[in-house]
């Protein structure tokens, strides 16, 4: 049964008693501090095969631990415990509760890609961050996070009309996450814009938000992508075991 | 002058007709001042951003090699994207329809079922705006088209992340002399220094600004901004010049988030590159769209006397 340091040092794995004496010796205090858990025997086997099932998730099995995902990583750089390194082994070693712990901040993956540019195996880093990101959604480890939000609004406007106008992007996603589009920031942001745009300019962009800008002839494409998108959502599902959602 | 990249095909993508029209403005306001033609595709759609491929990569390969067959279908071997995003994602629909054979099956259906032209990997060539204007006119050619020089301004060259990462969609990078680095690209600081700027060295020129997150995680982002804008001024920069819409207006936004919710106030000045050459080329701040960034930097123009 392999030790896994990781666990061993966290404070609520350690046992200390203030008062304890073994065979008449006195070891209270730190004389007697031992780490109560030494074996993990919860594994997930399956969690590797379904990450990697996932797209971005398919070259998970090339990574021998370098460390340069993490070395490299942006988000790593302002929160040490973002690491994906650590992560790409709890889930090649199945150990689904370890990675439950930062179940909230894998999403944070800002896609910069520089992991993908140092890894020397070809892992795609990123991907995994993703699919990994999806796998806790799909499984329901974690609600859906406002970065999933954004690119479902998204992928839904530009499968409607082809196009995206960042205007509706910005109120959709707010009023999804149920946030005030008048933060003070944007709005200190639009005035000082507006004192110094011209008026043509302004009527312009008034108008684009009330005509959407879209591609011609989309409804083909839209056909083709919408048909798409429900058969790889129904192989998903079916590779995590998962009913299918229709 | 090579004729290589003087008439090519043009993809503005998304962010070029909204928050980045300045960049669009630009763009096409300082190739028509070096005599290079911009067609631009018809009826093209959105590259997929940085979203789609988070739904399902395969599913942006289709949206990029839509419009990748636009320009074929118009007759073009080159078609030219500013944005960061456009370029990053025409490259990589190229890479993967080269080299996965699923990526291939799923484009093929997908245009199939939508009724146009298949693209096939090797039809068009994707290139940047810095590559357009360093290989049709580069410095030398440059240099005589110069009526006001940057001289005396300070630059901080930032590439980002979607210009280089990842090195395996960019095959035409770190070839040796002449091609771009993707570790230390160089393209924009060869341009602009041939307009007349002072580069500074910038050790922040393909970090990341956080602008897959702008909205969804600002916090995020306003501390990479933050760091980039913050370094940019140790480095004695009066200008940070940009090539990515994305990044440009998540710069823009997040010096302004900063200084409100957090109360650091950063004065570096944020411009397109293109905005850039477009005054060293004698444009006026109203050609190359000044007005319409939501920084302003008419104080900094006057007062180096630019534009």
């Amino acid at each position: 049964m392999p030790i896994h340091e990781k666990s061993l040092i966290r404070s609520e794995d350690l046992i200390t008693h203030e008062e304890l004496v073994l065979d008449g010796v006195d070891v209270s205090g730190h004389w007697s501090t031992f780490i109560e858990n030494r074996a993990v025997t919860d594994y997930n086997e399956a969690m590797e095969d379904e990450i990697s099932a996932l797209p971005g998730g398919e070259f998970i099995h090339r990574c021998w631990q370098c460390g340069s995902c993490t070395n490299a990583c942006t988000v790593n750089a302002i929160n040490p415990d973002f690491n994906p390194r650590f992560w790409i082994y709890l889930i090649r070693t199945g150990m689904e509760e370890e990675l439950l712990r930062d179940k909230d901040i894998i999403w944070q993956c800002v896609s910069c890609n520089k992991c993908t540019y140092a890894c020397p195996r070809d892992v795609n880093p990123e991907g995994v961050m993703k699919a990994t990101a999806h796998w806790l959604e799909l499984k329901g480890h974690t609600e859906k996070k406002p970065s999933m939000i954004f690119d479902e609004e998204f992928t839904e406007q530009i499968v409607t009309t082809g196009k995206i106008e960042d205007g509706r992007v910005l109120r959709r996603f707010f009023a999804k996450t149920g946030q005030p589009l008048f933060q003070e920031w944007l709005v200190a942001l639009v005035r000082s814009l507006v004192f110094r745009l011209p008026i043509g300019l302004l009527t312009k962009m008034g108008l684009a938000t009330l005509f959407h800008p879209r591609t011609r002839g989309w409804s083909r494409s839209r056909a083709a992508m919408e048909e798409y998108i429900a058969e790889r959502e129904t192989e998903n599902r079916k590779a995590l075991g998962l009913e299918s959602k229709s | 002058m090579s004729g290589k990249y003087q008439r090519v095909a043009y993809y503005p993508g998304c962010a070029l007709e909204g928050t980045g029209h300045a960049y669009n403005r630009s763009t096409k306001a300082v190739g028509k001042k070096l005599g290079l033609d911009l067609v631009e595709l018809k009826n093209w759609n959105c590259c997929g951003a940085m979203e789609v491929k988070n739904i399902d990569p395969k599913l942006q390969t289709y949206l990029s090699a839509r419009n990748l067959s636009i320009a074929k279908d118009m007759g073009f071997e080159t078609v030219m994207a500013p944005c960061n995003g456009c370029y990053h994602n025409l490259k990589k629909a190229e890479y993967d329809l080269k080299h996965d054979s699923e990526s291939i099956e799923v484009n093929d259906r997908l245009a199939t079922k939508a009724g146009h032209t298949k693209y096939q990997s090797g039809d068009v060539e994707t290139i940047h705006a810095l590559d357009w204007i360093k290989h049709s006119i580069g410095e030398e050619g440059l240099k005589q088209h110069v009526k006001n020089s940057l001289k005396g301004l300070k630059v901080a060259n930032y590439y980002g992340c979607m210009y280089t990462r990842p090195r395996h969609i960019f095959p035409e990078k770190d070839q040796g002399p002449g091609s771009e680095s993707t570790s230390k690209p160089h393209f924009m600081d060869d341009l602009l220094a041939a307009a007349g700027a002072e580069n500074v060295e910038y050790p922040l020129k393909t970090a990341c600004c956080g602008g897959a997150h702008t909205l969804s995680d600002s916090e995020t982002s306003t501390r990479l901004v933050l760091n980039l804008l913050e370094t940019a001024e140790a480095c004695g920069a009066d200008v940070i010049a940009t090539e990515c819409p994305t990044c440009h207006s998540g710069l823009e936004m997040h010096q302004k988030r900063a200084e409100t919710v957090f109360g650091r106030k950063t004065k570096v000045n944020i411009l397109y590159f293109t905005q850039l050459l477009g005054l060293a080329l004698g444009l006026s701040q109203r050609k190359v769209g000044i007005h319409e960034n939501l920084s302003d930097s008419r104080d900094l123009l006057f007062e180096k006397r630019i534009g």
